[in-house]
């Protein structure tokens, strides 16, 4: 919704931003031809994760924490249980490691698929929606579609259930999948894997708005593989902590128009995370094919612009595909299914690459595992502050274009970073207004 | 709702309060009926898919979440106002989901250990189910729903019949599938006797006692299963535990947690 204030003043708002997780809106306000004001505003209802999970066993955060995000239900289990099982010195390696990495790549399958057909492409393609993508081009639909039922299945073969699953646990799993379990979904993969090349070559050339942005980057690094479960923490000015010693340095503060907390590095240095952020600072770790997949659309080493964080997220959807095809191969049922995790007094820390980018979370539990305190910094919050100044960008360029359209081109700016309201709320709303 | 000659697009709408977006995103997973289904309705208000809005009234509203501020309560009467059939959809719509453990404890302290600054926050002392607040013609329960359930539920709205969805326990899933009674034989800890059916048992399928995701089922006997529980040597503070979780609001289950609880809140 956008409308004009007065004559020497543009207002553009949109009260509930569409095709995003959760409830958020913008406000953009340009006075005399200058951008005065960009707000995302967060309106979600807070709803107390870290205060609720006080009094829990610890061997309750997975499947509690899970439900801060119904797209990313795994990225939280899996961000748990490495802080509860660092708390408690245990490690979890092996096909057991291994198992919960097949696991993450069919959220990044599902989650990567659904942004970029159902959410994002829209806006590249003038569309309000998926349906109306449908009648312009049915067949990328149907692939979208046709690749999120495929990570689904996988999380449904490996989790038991696509949102929220419910084999995961502290240590491992309830039960381990036999090997012709997972054989079943090879064909499935296969497909996936000619679909996301496709989807690659689609996305390649849509026509990205030109910004490139000078985001400091904050990425798990992978052991050389891509970083997908857990890794050390590294960003494009050189820091390479572990996720305990990069925790406390991420300082959140508060600001009246968020039920989101916003996050800077030391508390000073806005920061980005998500695929941008892994690709510019693991690009090196994708397997030959795939880098040549990412060339051949255009990408170097790195990408700033965020608008082409879709041709990123189709060039990890392609990995997590193959990713799921070479884990699947190398697989063996691990016995047992899960190490046990039993509790000691201390404190943990667990961070793993959501889709939309790092998770971290912390815990301190007492000697019964009952947990006495518990921090979650979701990706979106880490994120709202390069939002804020990508907007500011977009609006400052684009403020030749009427309203409705600038409002649009906002909407989409945000759309880039595959929000995820639920997550940061402990986090979204569009607004522009203009004074000429 | 209204009937549907052939020819007639109802309009449905998808609102969300307090919640995590899974039981909506069951929507979006029906992958191969999406397309089918979007032909068949008038999508007039669903934020997660699409920009595009219409203004109600509505034929059919699916709600998701709970209800935790008095703007949202205010939000929910208006679009009870402006739908013919209201049907909510998930745990937290259906009994408050995990965020009324807030109805345990101070929502006060809460927000001072959540927010620098609390008294930018204005929330409800409560998580309340919908049906508190408004009529609901239909609920439909799990964390997360089941998108099988949820197409049945659309397919009765849309020809006008009560949706055939299942009130009796998880433990006639388990028997369907040959499952082994863990609580039986096993003598884990399953809330499978007490728990509405409708996810296929797929806790006890790998093993582990049901956790009570759809929230009681019809005739529960919650007690009886509290102290098979105590029995079976669990603490009464991880029975209280055990009830409350994510349907912690459904009354049922909000009693047992109590009988058990040490600090006897509320």
């Amino acid at each position: 919704m956008t409308h004009s204030a007065s004559d020497s003043e543009r207002l553009l708002e949109v009260h509930d931003l569409a095709r995003v997780e959760g409830e958020g809106a913008l406000r953009v306000v340009v006075r005399e031809g200058q951008v005065a004001e960009v707000a995302l505003n967060i309106f979600e209802p807070p709803r107390f994760f870290e205060a609720l999970l006080r009094g829990r066993r610890h061997d309750e955060a997975p499947d509690i924490t899970a439900r801060v995000c119904g797209i990313c239900p795994v990225a939280y289990q899996t961000s748990a249980c490495a802080a509860m099982e660092q708390a408690c010195g245990v490690r979890v390696e092996g096909q057991i490691a291994a198992l919960r990495r097949l696991l993450y790549c069919g959220e990044w399958i599902q989650s990567h698929a659904l942004h970029i057909h159902l959410l994002h492409a829209p806006d590249f393609l003038g569309c309000q929606d998926a349906v109306g993508l449908a009648q312009i081009d049915r067949a990328a639909v149907e692939r979208g579609l046709r690749l999120k039922r495929t990570g689904n299945l996988l999380m449904e073969t490996v989790g038991g259930r696509a949102i929220h699953p419910v084999n995961v646990r502290l240590g491992g799993f309830h039960r381990a999948p036999t090997r012709s379990e997972l054989a079943a979904l090879r064909p499935h993969l296969e497909q996936a894997v000619e679909d996301a090349a496709a989807t690659i070559s689609w996305v390649a050339k849509f026509d990205f708005p030109n910004l490139e942005q000078d985001y400091l980057f904050v990425s798990l690094l992978g052991d050389g593989l891509y970083p997908i479960e857990g890794g050390r923490v590294g960003t494009s000015h050189g820091w390479d902590l572990s996720v305990e010693e990069f925790e406390p340095l991420l300082v959140e503060d508060h600001v009246e128009r968020s039920t989101a907390l916003h996050a800077r590095l030391e508390g000073r240095d806005p920061y980005l995370t998500g695929p941008l952020a892994r690709y510019a600072l693991n690009s090196q770790r994708l397997p030959d094919e795939v880098r040549r997949a990412a060339s051949a659309a255009g990408l170097g080493a790195v990408c700033r612009n965020p608008f082409q964080s879709i041709v990123v997220r189709a060039v990890e959807l392609l990995y997590a595909c193959q990713e799921a095809l070479r884990l699947i191969e190398a697989y063996q049922p691990p016995e047992p299914p899960a190490v046990e995790v039993p509790p000691r007094a201390g404190a943990g820390t667990g961070g793993s690459e959501a889709p939309r980018g790092l998770l971290l979370h912390r815990y301190e539990i007492d000697a019964e595992g009952i947990i006495r305190a518990a921090r979650l910094v979701p990706p979106t919050s880490q994120n709202q502050l390069s939002i804020e100044a990508d907007l500011r960008r977009v609006v400052e360029d684009s403020l030749q274009l009427p309203d409705p359209e600038l409002t649009w081109r906002c909407e989409q700016t945000v759309r880039n970073y595959d929000p995820c309201i639920s997550c940061a709320a402990h986090f979204l709303e569009v607004s522009v207004e203009r004074e000429a | 709702m209204s009937s549907s000659p052939s020819g007639f697009h109802p309009t449905i709408a998808v609102f969300k309060f307090a919640s995590c977006d899974g039981c909506q995103l069951s929507l979006l997973d029906c992958e191969d009926e999406l397309l089918a289904l979007a032909g068949a309705v008038r999508i007039a208000n669903f934020q997660e898919m699409s920009r595009a809005t219409i203004e109600g009234p509505y034929d059919i509203a699916f709600v998701e979440g709970s209800i935790t501020t008095s703007h949202d309560l205010e939000r929910l009467q208006r679009i009870r106002a402006t739908s013919t059939t209201l049907i909510t959809i998930g745990a937290c719509a259906t009994a408050g989901g995990i965020q009324a453990l807030r109805n345990f404890a101070d929502v006060q302290e809460y927000t001072a250990v959540v927010y620098p600054r609390p008294e930018f926050i204005r929330t409800l002392a409560t998580s309340t189910p919908i049906a508190e607040h408004v009529r609901v013609d239909f609920e439909l329960r799990g964390c997360p729903i089941n998108r099988h359930q949820l197409l049945e539920v659309i397919t009765a709205a849309l020809a006008g019949r009560r949706p055939a969805v299942p009130r009796h326990s998880v433990c006639a899933e388990c028997k369907q599938r040959g499952t082994t009674c863990l609580l039986v034989a096993g003598a884990t800890p399953c809330l499978g006797p007490v728990t509405q059916a409708g996810c296929g048992a797929i806790c006890p399928a790998v093993g582990r006692g049901c956790y009570g995701c759809y929230g009681p089922a019809e005739a529960a006997n919650p007690s009886a299963l509290g102290d098979r529980l105590l029995a079976g040597g669990m603490a009464p503070a991880d029975v209280t535990r055990w009830f409350r979780t994510f349907n912690s609001a459904a009354p049922v289950f909000t009693k047992e947690s109590l009988r058990h609880d040490p600090q006897r809140q509320r």
